[in-house]
């Protein structure tokens, strides 16, 4: 890898042998304590936010040179920077004296990072640059040793940033797979195949992250968790038609289906049940702040365009689980941050488009007031019902001897699931099949060996 | 357009571009010290509309707070300290009029999971200041304000401070805007599902 000669690799102080994970993840049901072992959890932190690819921020969050986020690798607090030749970068947030979380601030533009304890300054490239009094050391305090540690595999899928600890992790493109084409067709909908990110609906919760992402292609949960949200969409309706209210009668009798995508990500597609026309997405949009003037007024100027820009605003109904911690859904990105074994942050980025191919014009502000509206109701009305119900789990785990946790549904029917020529495996609308092949992925990966490395530049 | 299809609860047409851009205006430096009301009868006006509206939120009486509104309102939470632009941002919450009235309908179905059993909340309202703007017949107020609330095993404070934007009605002073500045409007929050 150009601009990297160092290599370190971490000794491998945490084995995972000990564990049966025969015994824990069994093909029908796992145990209670892969959400509720701190152990576990801190295995995961290498076996899983580390050994594979993880997203960690968006492309145009560092739009610019020097532009800069601070995120988590696992635990691992880092700067997601564009240094000032324009390369992406995920360095380590710890100055390399003393250990100081370097950058305090979670964004901006920086061409150096100053610790705050002793001075040491680093370039974006994460090169130390100087230290105060230099003449006081021994050592030539220009030995790429005290260089910040970045993480070697940083790359990019349409905007998406991953990065990885395992130098034999294979390609992003090649990890991704066939879940490339729901990503693609959810970035295509937008002018210039393009979103931009702005601001979040950011939630905590007391429970393991994993519930999370069982939760993210779960179609069996939606008429029950999200009651209380699809009975206010359709209160002024006689006949339940907006939002998810598609889930109410036999949800498996209808086309949308799950999928198991491979390498852990997951697919449901709910848009089998959207009317195929133009305006069909924003005719299943519940009500939200401005509908009736926005869309009467693009009828009015726009004429026959006005269907296309309003499905702008509307709500994507899929979701596209990226393993383990991304999953686009509606015109959200939402990013699953394990905190500790019984604590995650969730949080729900917002997209807006731009006019890319100057065809938007005027309606630009119109659809992106809109398309904010739109995406601030499910997290309000929907997604707190959610956290209440994994942090019930959570609670629930806590009963020792009362030991799993089932993933069952649709196992074991014939001629449910399908297997398909890419290898992917679809199933019902509500079907847990995705729930059992990803944690299949997990197990692969939590036992098997983690070789991680950091490299820091020469 | 008919009044019934204009009628605020149940369809949005004010919600629209120079609505979005009064907003923003009336929100964007607004707290000049030469617009402060010294009046203490006034002060205390407001001071006690903002006790009853605390006091209805702490006594779950969703259908009063509501009345404190106008019909064309807006309840707003920006998801940035500094206000931000909801045209292009998104919010922790913009509510119309209507939305408004889904919230509390959703808290009322019994399937707010949410919200089940419901929070205990105790609402200190303090520092409340009053200023004139160039429209006699509105008033902009700010409180700081401090929710303690009990879900679920834990009390936790919410905090932070409160625009509101008053409109005097044939009935007395009522809540055009009210913005919400959670002090952690930028950080992830649990269970944020009580009306605030």
């Amino acid at each position: 890898m150009s601009g990297f000669e160092t290599r370190e690799a971490q000794k491998p102080g945490r084995t995972t042998s000990a564990y049966d994970w025969d015994f824990l993840v069994q093909d029908d049901r796992v145990h209670r304590s892969i959400y509720a072992d701190p152990e576990i959890f801190a295995a995961e932190m290498t076996h899983i936010f580390g050994k594979t690819w993880v997203y960690i921020a968006h492309e145009s969050e560092v739009a610019k040179p020097n532009d800069f986020v601070t995120r988590k690798l696992g635990l691992r607090p880092v700067i997601v920077v564009r240094d000032s030749d324009g390369r992406l970068r995920v360095l380590y947030n710890r100055c390399t004296h003393r250990g100081t979380t370097l950058c305090r601030q979670e964004r901006g533009s920086a061409r150096n990072f100053q610790c705050p304890y002793h001075g040491w300054n680093f370039g974006n490239n994460g090169k130390l640059r100087g230290v105060p009094w230099p003449d006081g050391y021994t050592q030539d305090i220009r030995d790429e040793r005290f260089n910040l540690a970045q993480v070697p595999r940083v790359q990019s899928y349409r905007g998406f940033i991953f990065a990885t600890l395992n130098m034999d992790a294979p390609d992003l493109l090649n990890w991704l797979g066939p879940i490339t084409r729901p990503i693609d067709e959810w970035l295509d909908r937008n002018p210039g195949g393009k979103i931009v990110v702005c601001e979040a609906n950011r939630f905590k919760y007391k429970g393991n992250w994993k519930l999370a992402y069982d939760n993210s292609s779960d179609g069996y949960h939606v008429i029950y968790s999200h009651r209380s949200l699809i009975e206010t969409e359709n209160r002024m309706t006689a006949e339940p038609n907006k939002g998810m209210a598609y889930y109410k009668n036999s949800p498996d009798s209808l086309a949308m289906y799950v999928q198991y995508m491979g390498n852990g990500h997951h697919f449901k597609d709910k848009r089998p049940n959207l009317q195929p026309r133009q305006g069909g997405l924003w005719a299943l949009e519940s009500l939200h702040p401005g509908m009736e003037y926005y869309e009467s007024e693009f009828r009015s100027r726009y004429g026959e365009r006005a269907d296309s820009l309003l499905d702008l605003a509307g709500s994507e109904p899929v979701n596209i689980n990226i393993f383990p911690n991304l999953s686009l859904l509606g015109n959200h990105i939402q990013v699953f941050e394990p905190v500790s074994v019984n604590e995650t942050n969730a949080v729900w980025y917002g997209t807006r488009i731009e006019d890319v191919n100057g065809d938007i014009g005027d309606a630009l502000e119109g659809i992106n007031a809109l398309r904010m509206r739109t995406q601030e109701g499910f997290p309000n009305f929907g997604e707190v019902d959610d956290l209440a119900n994994f942090e019930q789990i959570q609670r629930g785990l806590d009963c020792l001897e009362d030991e799993w946790i089932y993933m069952n549904r649709g196992y074991g029917l014939p001629d449910r699931i399908k297997h398909n020529a890419d290898g992917t495996i679809s199933g019902p609308a509500t079907d847990e099949v995705f729930m059992r092949e990803y944690i299949k992925e997990w197990k692969r990966l939590m036992s098997g060996p983690a070789h991680l490395t950091i490299q820091r530049e020469p | 357009m008919s009044a019934q299809i204009k009628d605020p609860s149940r369809s949005s047409y004010y919600v629209d571009g120079d609505f979005y851009r009064t907003l923003i205006e009336r929100f964007g430096d607004w707290q000049d010290d030469e617009r402060i009301v010294n009046d203490h009868i006034a002060r205390d006006m407001f001071r006690s509309l903002l006790e009853r509206e605390a006091r209805l939120l702490d006594q779950h009486r969703y259908e009063d707070w509501l009345r404190m509104f106008t019909p064309e309102c807006v309840y707003w939470a920006p998801g940035r300290p500094d206000g931000g632009d909801p045209r292009t941002e998104i919010a922790v919450i913009f509510d119309d009029r209507r939305r408004l009235e889904d919230r509390v309908f959703r808290l009322r179905t019994g399937y707010a999971w949410s919200q089940a059993p419901r929070s205990r909340t105790v609402r200190l309202v303090t520092n409340v200041e009053v200023f004139s703007t160039a429209d006699a017949n509105r008033r902009m107020v700010r409180a700081n304000f401090l929710i303690s609330e009990f879900w679920d095993d834990e009390t936790r404070r919410l905090s932070g401070w409160c625009g509101y934007n008053l409109q005097h009605a044939v009935d007395g002073w009522l809540i055009q805007a009210k913005q919400i500045n959670l002090i952690d409007c930028d950080q992830c929050i649990r269970n944020p599902s009580i009306l605030l």
